[in-house]
């Protein structure tokens, strides 16, 4: 009996701790599973060098990274949410309305997106509209807007090998997925002057005419990937024909199982990506709580030490990893400097 | 029967009873028939064997590397100038100096070592120090803000090498699938070479990935599995807490005390249902009840414990109902006829007699607690999380960690395939704790049931 009298109690010792424990004393950061390892360098090297706590990143996505940072101010929410795009007006407004007025938008660089395949298999140079062809749900051949009728990428680009098509994409809950349908897909469709048919299919209505074009085909050419890069990478060992959707930093990890394939002759690299030659990249954000700066100690100190110049810098330990170092850093240090909020002015 | 009576004339009148050694035909079918049910279970049990053959030969042929680094012996001299400018060894003065600022030190200290071995390269003092850890220059700082004094002087390290050397030193990585590998290049593989030819740079047993913290995407080789381990052990220190007196109790009231009604029925139904609900499920209403009602704080392992003792609960009360119903009602009846009450009867005799089993089916609760992700994955307890050993018993029950499977979860995901290497070998001794447990309770039976 006294072991369970010893366990009531330690547990009742905890309980009560654990209301008084309101003193939180690390930044707790959450969102895009994307920004991840590059936060998780910045919140190691913060630890060391600073006198505070190892910040904690959880992952998760960008959109329920964003939905917890918005559930309200307090020790028990999150102070910093990492986004692979911009917070949206909705959840601007979500967050106003628990509370969340004053938000700093942090830019931290951009990502590449890249499309690689089996380092053994054939190489690829391909354009955003072989991409729109190859994937689509419809296509325009001879005039009329048919389901799309292409099997191998031969047919989809004289210049290819006749190797089946077979696409492995991000889900759509990825942030990646949005930027793949903008700068490939919808690019492919617009600069093959498709979109056209696609708005008379839809009487003039260009939205929907965007729709129909980022509409994937679904008859297992293309497969939606939910979980991460590395089961991409598993799908592409299995099926030697299959082309999947990586980021930059997670394809410079892995050359010695994948090869790149060139967009519009452009070679991804984080020089590519910065001089903008490259197209498909995309800007990665940290949103900071304003009314947590003060109250949760070192949440300013990490947001500055993030985007300092010997951290998100060209010659920093984040472009090193594969982060393409934004030009306008010294304009974002001057914002994280001055605590600048997203609608305030500026 | 009937086909028999119908052609009578067929049948033999008097067949001679056959010899008990003369097999007729439908004793033939009968025991051919067992032959091959035999064979079936046979097989059965050697496809089990089989896979498991498979899977034990993959987790340890994929996860004993994560057992093993490489390190590279060095002499550092810490020079005062870059260390402690101002010399009068003030510790804030000294804390200025970032790791950033430790980073010449050690690639002055590698060049000095490649001239001091007379080995040839065309490497920049910078380029010879890629392939050593970035982890090096935190432990370079760490040393030297605990031991100020010995800044001027010349201090021998034991650092840890880049992932990619290290998967070379293994045989992972060679020099052609380094061909458009930004991180390593052949010249720097010729230097490990020369290195570890002439003894300094080895491979050798790593305690750090068993006791020490995650580390970054950047620094494969320097993360450890020691903290989320913690995280997994404060975690099961709740579910016994809890679960064990909750499940107990709730058995024996249900077992010995309470009349046998629809409601006692509905109970038990539903706690059959409980045992049968998915893990995930206990997330949700985790975040749900304790984090976004309760306001306990996210990541917490005390969270985790808790939703953790939900899952356990019903293995609890299934197995603790089975080991009170298996003592004989004779031992009850004895205790009540020599005038004991109702629950003396059951507090001093059928609970000792019931426990070897009750002990065993938590241990096996336990495990299964010790192994389950899906839960964890919500309550946030997944990410960059198992960086900070925790301080203190409160701080182990309260600071954020991780757990063990969402450790070795979180390594699958990330890029580098050093990571990939480490997450076998984490399930390494997620399984050796697994087996241990189970073998404790296999014992715990075998030693003390008693059979009447």
């Amino acid at each position: 009996m006294s072991f369970v009298k010893l366990s009531a109690s330690a547990f009742a010792i905890a309980a009560v701790s654990a209301t008084t424990a309101a003193a939180r004393d690390q930044v707790q950061v959450a969102g895009s599973s994307t920004v991840l390892p590059y936060a998780s360098i910045v919140a190691e090297a913060f630890g060391e060098n600073f006198d505070f706590p190892t910040p904690v990143v959880e992952s998760g996505g960008s959109s329920a990274g964003l939905k917890r940072f918005c559930e309200g101010v307090g020790e028990n929410t999150i102070d910093v949410a990492n986004a692979s795009r911009k917070i949206r007006e909705n959840e601007i407004k979500a967050c106003a309305d628990a509370g969340v007025t004053d938000i700093i938008e942090v830019q931290i660089g951009y990502d590449g997106i890249v499309f690689a395949s089996d380092i053994n298999g054939n190489t690829f140079a391909f354009t955003p509209d072989d991409w729109y062809k190859a994937l689509s749900a419809q296509v325009v051949v001879d005039g009329q807007l048919v389901d799309n009728p292409y099997k191998t990428w031969d047919q989809v680009n004289p210049n290819f090998p006749a190797q089946p098509i077979a696409a492995f994409v991000p889900g759509t809950k990825h942030g990646t997925r949005e930027v793949f349908e903008d700068k490939v897909i919808l690019a492919g469709c617009e600069h093959t002057g498709d979109f056209e048919a696609y708005k008379a299919a839809n009487g003039d209505d260009e939205k929907a005419a965007e729709k129909a074009c980022i509409a994937l085909r679904t008859d297992g050419v293309s497969v939606d990937i939910d979980g991460d890069y590395t089961e991409t990478l598993a799908r592409i060992d299995s099926n030697k024909d299959g082309i999947g959707v990586f980021g930059l930093a997670f394809y410079e990890n892995n050359t010695d199982k994948l090869q790149v394939a060139t967009m519009s002759d452009v070679v991804p690299s984080t020089e590519s990506i910065a001089t903008g030659e490259y197209p498909v990249s995309r800007p990665l954000f940290f949103y900071v709580k304003k009314a947590h700066i003060g109250v949760i100690p070192g949440l300013k100190e990490y947001a500055e030490f993030f985007v300092a110049d010997e951290i998100a810098g060209p010659d920093g330990p984040l472009a090193e990893y594969g982060l393409v170092s934004d030009p306008e850093l010294v304009e974002v240090q001057e914002a994280v400097a001055n605590e600048t909020v997203l609608g305030g002015g500026s | 029967m009937t086909d028999i009576s119908q052609t009578p004339d067929t049948t033999p009148v008097a067949k001679p009873k056959g010899s008990l050694f003369d097999k007729d035909a439908r004793t033939k079918r009968r025991n051919a028939a067992e032959g091959r049910f035999k064979l079936y279970g046979i097989a059965a049990i050697g496809i089990g064997l089989l896979m498991l053959v498979v899977l034990v030969t993959k987790i340890v042929t994929a996860g004993t590397g994560a057992f093993q680094q490489s390190f590279l012996e060095l002499s550092v001299e810490l020079k005062e100038d870059k260390l402690d400018k101002k010399g009068n060894r003030n510790i804030e003065d000294i804390k200025k100096v970032s790791t950033f600022g430790y980073a010449p030190l050690i690639s002055a200290a590698l060049e000095a070592e490649v001239q001091k071995l007379g080995i040839q390269t065309d490497l920049k003092p910078k380029g010879m120090g890629k392939i050593l850890s970035k982890a090096t220059q935190a432990d370079l700082r760490n040393y030297v803000i605990a031991n100020p004094d010995e800044i001027g002087n010349t201090v021998s390290f034991r650092f840890l090498v880049n992932s990619r050397v290290d998967g070379y030193m293994k045989g992972r990585v060679t020099r052609e699938s380094i061909a458009n590998d930004k991180s390593i290049s052949v010249p720097q593989l010729d230097l490990v070479d020369q290195l570890r030819d002439a003894g300094v740079l080895y491979k050798t047993f790593n305690p750090d990935f068993i006791f020490g913290s995650d580390a970054s995407d950047q620094r494969p080789e320097a993360a450890g599995i020691g903290v989320s381990m913690l995280g997994s052990l404060f975690m099961m220190l709740v579910v016994l807490a809890l679960a064990l007196p909750i499940g107990v109790a709730a058995s024996i009231y249900l077992e010995e005390f309470a009349p046998q009604n629809r409601l006692t029925d509905i109970i038990e139904v539903n706690i059959s249902n409980l045992a049968a609900v998915p893990s995930i499920v206990f997330g949700i209403l985790g975040l749900a009840v304790f984090i976004n009602y309760m306001h306990l704080p996210t990541s917490a392992p005390l969270v985790g414990g808790l939703v953790l003792t939900l899952m356990t609960l019903p293995t609890i009360i299934i197995s603790t109902r089975a080991s009170l119903k298996a003592v004989p009602p004779s031992i009850r009846d004895a205790a009540l006829g020599v005038g004991a009450s109702k629950m003396q009867s059951v507090f001093h005799h059928v609970l000792p007699l019931a426990a070897p089993g009750i002990l065993t089916g938590t241990i096996i609760g336990l495990a299964q607690a010790l192994g389950e992700t899906a839960p964890l994955l919500l309550i946030g307890m997944v990410g960059f999380i198992a960086s900070n050993p925790p301080d203190g018993i409160v701080a182990g029950f309260l600071s954020p960690n991780s757990a063990m499977p969402a450790q070795i979860y979180e390594w699958s995901k990330r890029a580098d395939p050093a990571f990939y290497e480490r997450a076998w070998g984490g399930i390494i001794i997620l399984l050796i704790f697994l087996v241990t447990m189970n073998t404790i309770a296999v014992i715990l039976r075998r030693r003390f049931e008693r059979r009447w």
